[in-house]
């Protein structure tokens, strides 16, 4: 009992101790305004477009591949009936 | 002969439920619990968020019907009784609108206690337009009804009934919820925007129709193995 | 006509791989510049989405009250098609939202428009995967509800918000774009029939094994 006790609070302090170290970093004090974003964070439209293409082409194959691999699966188990029907006739 | 079977049906399932109140009063203590939740996300610094009211009202009651739904076709699978009902010489249909009616009925007992507490928790002038607000939230809870009644008849026999049917109902009925919450809203302007609300009404008006003739059109083929 | 798939889907997969050439000579639009050109992919994909609900919707009501075969696996086939075809559209409006707009997504009509589509679509899948017995009949009536919520959807949600670009734009393209955007609809349109033509085919594949099982058993 007791060291099934002693257990628990270990347990409770284990989880505890790093929320209470846990500081918050320091606020900012001021905001400072500015006209346009900098070139580095003004976002460049080809990264988004080639996404989009590869998106769609990817997209594309995978449901293609799905439908060849189900198909696959389909033809096999027909072959292996036509085998047991020749099989047992 | 139609209306007779399905007030038979309602009368059945209301005197089931008389007896018990056990879906009225789970359902109902469900939704203040909606309420509650959502209170937690919409309440800034002790002030209920703008037209937050309206939006509170309606999803607490759409998750409290749906619920509601799923136990009362719960009920029926479980008594076996439904397939005793289609067996029964009497228009599928009716037997349809009869248990929908019944949704109707406890969605409305619910509302009765929710509205009221909704414009208290949450200081929404709720009651500024009586008579349309009524009208608003009688052709929303039909819709929802309608829809709700038709899918959870037809989920009866799945295995994962229980999920499927919040995921096919709700998307079907957000044009019903975008009624039923931007007519509220405009019930609680100052002043009273009478113009949309009735609108609203009007479109709301319009999907029920058309969901339940399409309801009382399916559900034959669909009861039918 | 099934000898025609392979020779058709080289092409096509030669149409794609030629659009990006015949979209980067297109003309820029003055106000977004490069990134409208995802709009030559994007419009076709959102058109062919719209068209394969409608075709599900339809295909679906023969199923429920025909009871034809063909037509539930129409209905599944075109399902499957809208799903895809509703999740390029999702993908790529964000993609071009965030450089047009500033931000990824926005409450507006026809995003969530086509968003509460897709999780009809989806939801559809569903039912026919986990649905149980009488599935495919549950499957149907979800597609003919789902179809008939199309105009109450386009309505509500129209007079809640409005952002996105009009219907106009399309047919008042300026020639330097319109023939990049018509070949790459054609190709949209192309890839949506022989991907249709290729479900059908499975599930008529499968139609045909159950058959074959049902004969050994007699």
């Amino acid at each position: 009992m007791m060291r099934r006790l002693l257990v628990v609070v270990w347990l409770v302090a284990g989880a505890a101790a790093p929320s209470l170290a846990f500081q918050p970093p320091a606020a900012q004090s001021e905001y400072v305004p500015v006209k346009d974003l900098p070139p580095v964070d003004q976002l460049p439209a080809a990264p988004l477009l080639v996404a989009a293409y590869s998106f769609i082409w990817l997209a594309a194959m995978f449901y293609l591949w799905t439908i060849w691999r189900r198909l696959g699966r389909v033809e096999a188990e027909m072959r292996a009936l036509e085998q047991r029907r020749s099989h047992s006739s | 002969m139609f209306a007779r079977t399905a007030l038979l049906v309602l009368r059945k399932d209301f005197t089931i439920e008389v007896k018990s109140r056990e879906i009225l009063y789970t359902t109902l203590l469900f939704a203040l619990s909606c309420v509650l939740v959502f209170s937690i996300a919409f309440v800034k610094e002790g002030e209920p968020l703008e037209d937050a009211a309206a939006g509170i009202l309606w999803i607490a009651i759409e998750f409290a019907g749906t619920l509601a739904l799923g136990r009362t076709f719960e009920r029926e699978r479980y008594g076996e009784t439904l397939r005793a009902l289609l067996l029964a010489p009497a228009p599928r249909a009716a037997i349809y609108v009869g248990k929908m009616l019944g949704i109707v009925v406890l969605l409305t007992v619910c509302e009765l206690l929710l509205v009221p507490l909704v414009a208290l928790l949450f200081r929404s002038r709720l009651f500024e337009e009586p008579v349309l607000l009524v009208a608003l939230l009688l052709t929303g809870t039909i819709g929802f009804a309608v829809v709700g009644s038709l899918f959870a008849a037809m989920l009866v026999r799945a295995r994962t009934r229980d999920v499927m049917l919040p995921i096919l109902l709700y998307p079907m009925t957000v044009p019903l919820m975008i009624g039923g919450v931007r007519g509220t809203v405009a019930l609680t302007q100052t002043p009273v925007d009478q113009a949309s609300a009735v609108m609203w009404i009007v479109l709301l008006l319009c999907m029920d129709a058309v969901f339940l003739i399409l309801a009382l059109w399916t559900f034959e083929p669909l009861m039918t193995e | 006509m099934r000898k025609a798939f392979f020779p058709l889907l080289l092409v096509t997969s030669a149409m794609f791989a030629y659009a990006p050439v015949v979209i980067a000579h297109a003309d820029y639009e003055s106000t977004m510049g490069l990134v409208q050109k995802v709009m030559y992919f994007h419009a076709p994909s959102g058109m062919v989405m719209l068209i394969s609900a409608i075709v599900c919707g339809v295909a679906s009501a023969l199923y429920l009250w025909k009871k034809d075969p063909a037509a539930d696996r129409v209905a599944i086939a075109a399902a499957e098609l809208t799903a895809l075809f509703g999740l390029i559209v999702l993908v790529t409006g964000p993609l071009w939202a965030r450089k047009a707009w500033g931000v990824w997504w926005v409450w507006e009509a026809r995003l969530t428009m086509s968003f509460v589509g897709w999780l009809i679509a989806v939801g559809y899948l569903f039912v026919r995967k986990y649905g149980g017995p009488g599935s495919d009949k549950l499957g149907a009536a979800l597609a003919v509800f789902g179809t008939a919520n199309v105009p109450f959807i386009y309505v509500s949600v129209n007079i809640w918000r409005t952002m996105h670009p009009m219907t106009t734009v399309v047919p008042t393209l300026q020639p330097g774009m319109r023939g990049a955007f018509w070949f790459s609809a054609l190709t949209i349109f192309m890839l949506y029939g022989l991907l249709l033509a290729a479900r059908v085919h499975l599930e008529r594949q499968r139609a045909t094994l159950d058959q074959l099982y049902l004969a050994e058993e007699d």
